[in-house]
């Protein structure tokens, strides 16, 4: 007789190894499951959820500075390595892994202005107070050396900012005019000014390296080329500008850091508008760097807090601060785009994680695949109410709190006043200024 | 002035280099110019300024008292007076030198021309920066298309430029290597004395050599072979060319022929020697079959055939043709017989065999397979509509077809019938429809389509419900169906609807338990007198039950009760004002609308009786058999008694009472900003993308991040080297100092006139 019976390919069914996932055969015609969508918006939730318990984003506090730390710079080859200059003309270089000092160097007599790694991380560059440029070496003396610039240039006036170019062994200062310097020799090969101003700051473009942004205290924001040495155009905004940053992916675009709690990204082609004006600090901006994808920038405020802000978001995503940390007076974010350091008034330099909720270290694939989901279900559900509260929940300090709420009804009543003269006046004579024209007050050609 | 400007009309005529450096803002006077030489000129001079500072003529010019040996150019004067200098004044030293004619006449032939003041420093920065900055920013616009790119990437994984592991050349490795173990030693000894290479070739010199080198006798038969094949390949085709353009249908009848019996031969002489061989011969001739079958060469269906097939009634000699074909399409679809396992088996096929037949093969095969639902499916669609549309029809020519005498006649009609359907089918019925709309009043057809679907849902619903024997049936398998019909059948249905009843503005509800295709059958049926009456009959008895049905059901409940009530309610101010609106809204009828739309609203929101049955427990099923009644009755559960109403009394509200509070307090109230439409949105948000309803490749795909790092990774900005070829092939340094020195007074001038325009 014949017996007839089921048969199954064992292949189908017993996984190779244990290591591997239990194989779960499934069915995944959609009439088969009517609830993908709640449950998937359940799932949403806790992701969210989660996401804001695992929120612990400070790291550490490099403390050693004996005033407050005015000046950072990422080495540009190493990921470990942090340039500080401080207030009492000290510059010290730090290993970020151990988060310990390595070197420290009384560079300048007073504030040490700026700091710039030239783009080979063989050495770099202060401006300090006593009108000085001094070129360092990046490792230290040998023993029994002593510690000595390997140039300095003595300036006719203070310098209050330095940028390398980012290809050539040139470099750019800033003070009474913007100078640009061969490193070889003692005087600038061209030096551009146009108005009579100080300059605050001066950046060069990481793309297209030629050109520089600066912006002076005439509250005004001036880009010039290199090649032509020549000033290529001004924008003047209503308040001074702090400091600019060119986005590191996208050749013609920069942020500027202002005094009037906002920042502006620029279209350099078309300074008479900015793309977006990101609003949320309050108080003065006073230092801004882009995160090296170029899709995300961190700001440094005088409100005691950095925030996070999405390129093309006006406000932000994201606010860092601790009860010890005061004035932020500079910010940088780390090359592989995971951590940012401040440095602040208190003489500390702290570390942050770029994600506030992000888990550290080597990731296994399941993690990985877990924590992608999870960012998608995020970014699908992220306009249902209880997913959008609970993303958007920060605690702040009461002071930041109040002075939003303050500037809430100030703006509130600004935009009530406005709205009556407009009712009680003739037609078209007060006409509706945008947001984003309203801070421009002129572009100098 | 007159000196300044004669002196610039020279300068733009000489066009010396060396004046560039000349600073050309500043208004050139001879006072400063001139006074460099002693302390009595520049007292002659005060002097001179004072006296001017009275009288009206202040502007004297300088002249030249002493020979100095330097002189500047600027203070050139025509003698004495103030006239104008002239170039010709300049040229009198020179008349006499007869080497310098020709240049002469060209300086005589240059009209002079004054050149224009030059800009101030502002101005000329101005026109610097403009210029500097378009170029600029022209110069930027070229990143313009890998920004936006970067934007729209579904992903962006930095770091950008792969870092290629530094694998060192084998050389490299090779040389740095020391021996150390005895056992190391001898291997390289080994190898050093065959001189074996390292690197790529491993060949020994001598193997090379050995390659390399090739007897001319050798090459020359290689040659000739390759000749011959070539010209043997270039004969072959071009005979297969020449038979190719033979037209003959015969000769190429002839060939095929020979060939054939040539394939049977060898077959058999195969069979013969190597019987294995001969059965993969076997196995090919049977695939060869296969494709025959497939291209439905013999099936009837060719222009030939179809001819024959008309000409079959009246011709003895075409009836015969298509008999013969059909015998060679039987021979051809007849399966060849492999010897069975089973000797059941072998009675089987015996048994079965498939009667061809032309056209109408695949449809008589089904009603020989019976009321198989399986069988139903598996024909192909085309089939299965012509199924649908001709199912009491078929039974009748399947009837027909056993008695056997009639066969040619039902095959015809068969295929008179499919043509019939291919001519309704794309046109989509209309003008079937709009006969029969000229039937009925006109007014009741310009009612608009939404009402039909609407009306089609509840016939639906009550269908549904009622689970009516052959409706149901009808109605699945036309379910079933693409939903480009749907058009088609409520048009139809529509245009049946307005014959059989007549009224439709009035009735919200009607029952509706026939079906479009079985009308659309009869009409045809009675234009064809010729039918068969078997089939006929079956029609009319269906028709019967159809009229029943309507007549059972064509009152309309529920209009004719809301009605009245609302009426009664009327004061007559109200009467009035409806009057009012009425006349305001005499085309479109809203009061109806809306009551249309409020018993819809409390239709769906009343709670359904639930029909549990499932059939074939317990019991057979199949087309055409229901569950039994009892069955039903048993696991029918009754819907619950629901509330009333909150808007039972209130005649012009709806009241919505399926909306959830506790649910809205989860739900997105407005469309947020990137969508456009809410449709939009919900799609997005009812595609899952977790694993639990996805396979694993799309759900990696679907949760792919926006961005990826790598841990521990520099992320470099872009490089401009990468796009373009205008970006810096020379340093920007190099080109900064080189810039510094020529910034000439011509590319001023340039600079000039582009800012101008």
């Amino acid at each position: 007789m014949k017996v007839k019976m089921l048969s199954r390919n064992p292949d189908n069914y017993v996984r190779e190894t244990k290591l591997d996932i239990q194989r779960v055969p499934r069915n995944y015609d959609p009439t088969l499951h009517p609830f993908e969508v709640p449950r998937e918006y359940v799932r949403a939730l806790n992701a969210t959820k989660l996401e804001r318990v695992f929120a612990k984003p400070f790291l550490a506090s490099l403390d050693g500075h004996r005033d407050g730390v005015n000046c950072l710079a990422k080495h540009p080859k190493s990921l470990s390595t942090v340039l500080s200059g401080a207030c009492d003309g000290e510059v010290k270089i730090w290993n970020l892994t151990k988060r310990k000092c390595v070197r420290t160097i009384q560079a300048h007599e007073g504030f040490v202005r700026g700091i710039c790694t030239r783009f080979c991380g063989t050495s770099f560059f202060t401006v300090g107070d006593d009108k000085t440029v001094k070129q360092w070496r990046m490792d230290g003396p040998g023993c029994g050396e002593e510690e000595e610039p390997l140039h300095t240039i003595l300036g006719k006036t203070v310098y209050t900012g330095i940028d390398h170019h980012w290809k050539d062994p040139a470099f750019a200062t800033c003070g009474q005019q913007v100078d640009i310097w061969d490193e070889q020799r003692t005087n600038p090969i061209c030096s551009m000014n146009w108005g009579f101003d100080s300059i605050s700051s001066v950046k060069f473009n990481p793309i297209e390296t030629y050109l520089l942004g600066s912006c002076a205290s005439d509250r005004n924001i001036v880009l010039y080329d290199m090649r032509q040495a020549t000033p290529l155009k001004k924008v003047i905004l209503d308040m001074r500008t702090n400091t600019i940053c060119w986005n590191p992916m996208e050749a013609f675009h920069f942020t500027a850091a202002n005094e009037d709690y906002n920042l502006y990204t620029f279209d350099m082609r078309a300074l008479d508008m900015p793309v977006m004006v990101h609003m949320d600090h309050v108080s003065a901006v006073l230092d801004v760097d882009y995160s090296p994808t170029g899709k995300e920038f961190v700001s440094a405020s005088f409100d005691k807090s950095i925030r996070i802000f999405p390129v093309d978001k006006s406000r932000s995503r994201e606010v860092y601060h601790t009860k010890r940390m005061q004035h932020v007076i500079c910010v940088k974010w780390t090359s592989d785009s995971k951590y940012i350091m401040c440095g602040s008034d208190e003489m500390n330099i702290r570390l942050w994680k770029a994600n506030a909720s992000e888990k550290l270290g080597v990731l296994t694939s399941r993690e990985k695949a877990a924590n992608d989901y999870n960012q998608k279900l995020k970014e699908k559900f992220q306009y249902h109410p209880h997913v959008k509260r609970i993303a958007r929940h920060r605690h702040l300090p009461k002071s930041i709190y109040s002075q939003i709420q303050e500037q809430r009804v100030m703006r509130e009543a600004r935009r009530r006043k406005e709205m009556n003269r407009r009712k009680h006046s003739k037609p078209g004579s007060v006409p509706i200024v945008s947001e984003r024209k309203k801070h421009v007050v002129a572009v100098v050609k | 002035m007159n000196v300044t400007r004669n002196v610039v009309g020279l300068l733009a005529l000489s066009q010396q280099e060396e004046l560039v450096d000349l600073p050309n803002h500043y208004p050139l006077s001879t006072s400063e110019d001139e006074g460099d030489s002693d302390g009595e000129r520049k007292c002659q001079k005060l002097l001179e300024a004072v006296s001017s500072l009275g009288g009206r003529n202040s502007w004297k010019l300088a002249e030249r008292s002493e020979a100095s040996l330097i002189m500047s150019e600027f203070n050139v004067t025509s003698e004495g007076s103030g006239e104008k200098l002239v170039l010709s004044d300049l040229l009198e030293p020179a008349a006499t030198l007869s080497s310098l004619a020709t240049v002469k006449k060209q300086l005589l032939r240059v009209k002079s021309k004054t050149l224009d003041i030059p800009l101030g420093k502002k101005e000329a920065d101005q026109i610097l920066r403009e210029a500097a900055f378009s170029k600029t920013s022209q110069m930027l616009s070229k990143w313009d298309p890998i920004v936006l790119q970067n934007r729209q990437a579904e992903q962006l994984v930095f770091p950008m430029e792969k870092e290629l592991p530094a694998v060192a050349p084998l050389e490299h490795v090779f040389t740095g290597w020391k021996t150390r173990t005895p056992l190391e030693q001898e291997v390289f000894n080994v190898l050093h004395k065959n001189k074996q290479p390292v690197t790529d070739p491993l060949l020994t010199p001598v193997e090379k050599a050995s390659l390399k080198a090739m007897s001319l006798e050798e090459a020359k038969i290689h040659r000739a072979e390759l000749q011959r094949t070539r010209a043997l390949q270039s004969y072959y085709e071009a005979r297969a060319r020449r038979e190719k353009k033979i037209k003959s249908k015969k000769y190429h009848k002839f060939i095929k022929k020979g060939k054939a019996k040539k394939t049977l031969k060898e077959f058999e002489q195969l069979l013969k020697d190597c019987p294995s061989a001969a059965l993969q011969e076997l196995g090919k001739m049977e695939e060869a079959r296969a494709k025959e079958r497939m291209t439905l060469k013999h099936q009837g269906s060719g222009k030939w055939a179809k001819s024959k097939a008309i000409m079959a009634r009246y011709d003895l000699e075409a009836r015969k043709a298509i008999q013969e074909q059909l015998a060679k399409n039987k021979e051809l679809t007849q399966k060849l017989q492999v010897i069975p396992e089973n000797e059941e088996e072998e009675e089987e096929c015996t048994g079965g065999g498939v009667i061809p037949t032309s056209d109408g093969v695949k449809d008589l095969q089904v009603n020989a397979a019976g009321l198989n639902p399986w069988m139903l499916k598996s024909c192909n669609s085309s089939a299965q509509r012509g199924e649908i549309k001709t199912d009491p029809e078929q039974l009748a020519s399947g009837s027909s077809e056993s008695e056997g005498d009639e066969r040619p006649v039902a095959e015809e009609l068969l295929l008179k019938e499919r043509s019939f359907q291919q001519r309704v089918e794309p046109n989509s019925a209309k003008p079937v429809g709009s006969q029969e709309t000229e039937d009925s009043s006109g007014q009741e057809v310009s009612e608009p389509g939404l009402l039909f679907q609407k009306l089609h849902k509840e016939d639906h619903q009550s269908e549904q419900q009622k689970g009516s024997s052959v409706g149901t049936v009808l109605q699945s398998q036309r379910e079933e169906l693409a939903p480009e019909e749907s058009l088609v059948f409520q048009k139809l249905e529509r245009a049946h609807v307005l014959e059989e009843q007549g009224e439709l503005g009035k009735e919200g509800h009607y029952q509706k338990e026939g079906h479009p295709r079985p009308m659309l059958k009869e009409e045809w049926k009675e234009r064809n007198p010729h039918s068969i009456p078997d089939s006929s009959r079956r029609k009319k008895k269906k028709e019967q039950m159809i009229d029943l049905q309507n007549l059972l059901t064509a009152r309309s409940p529920v209009k004719s009760l809301a009605l009245p009530t609302v009426e009664e309610l009327e004061d007559e101010v109200e009467i009035h004002h409806k009057q009012i609106i009425k006349e305001a809204f005499a085309g479109d009828d809203v009061i109806r609308e809306f009551l249309k739309e409020k018993s819809e609203a409390v239709e769906a929101n009343k709670s359904k009786d639930l029909d549990l049955t499932l059939p074939g427990w317990g019991e057979w099923v199949g087309v055409g058999l229901n569950p039994s009644a009892k069955k039903r009755r048993r696991f029918l559960v009754k819907a619950p008694e629901s509330f009333p109403r909150k808007d039972k009394n209130l005649p012009n509200v709806i009241i919505n009472e399926k909306r959830n509070i506790h649910a809205a307090a989860h739900q997105v109230q407005a469309v947020p900003h990137p969508f456009t439409h809410h449709q939009q949105f919900e799609r997005t948000i009812q595609n899952p993308i977790g694993y639990t309803w996805n396979t694993q490749r799309a759900f990696q795909k679907l949760t792919v991040p926006k961005v990826s790092t790598k841990l521990g990774h520099l992320i470099k900005p872009l490089k401009a080297e990468n796009v373009g070829s205008c970006s810096s092939s020379r340093s920007d340094l190099s080109v900064l100092q080189s810039s510094r020195k020529q910034l000439s007074r011509k590319q001023l001038k340039q600079l000039k006139k582009s800012s101008a325009h």
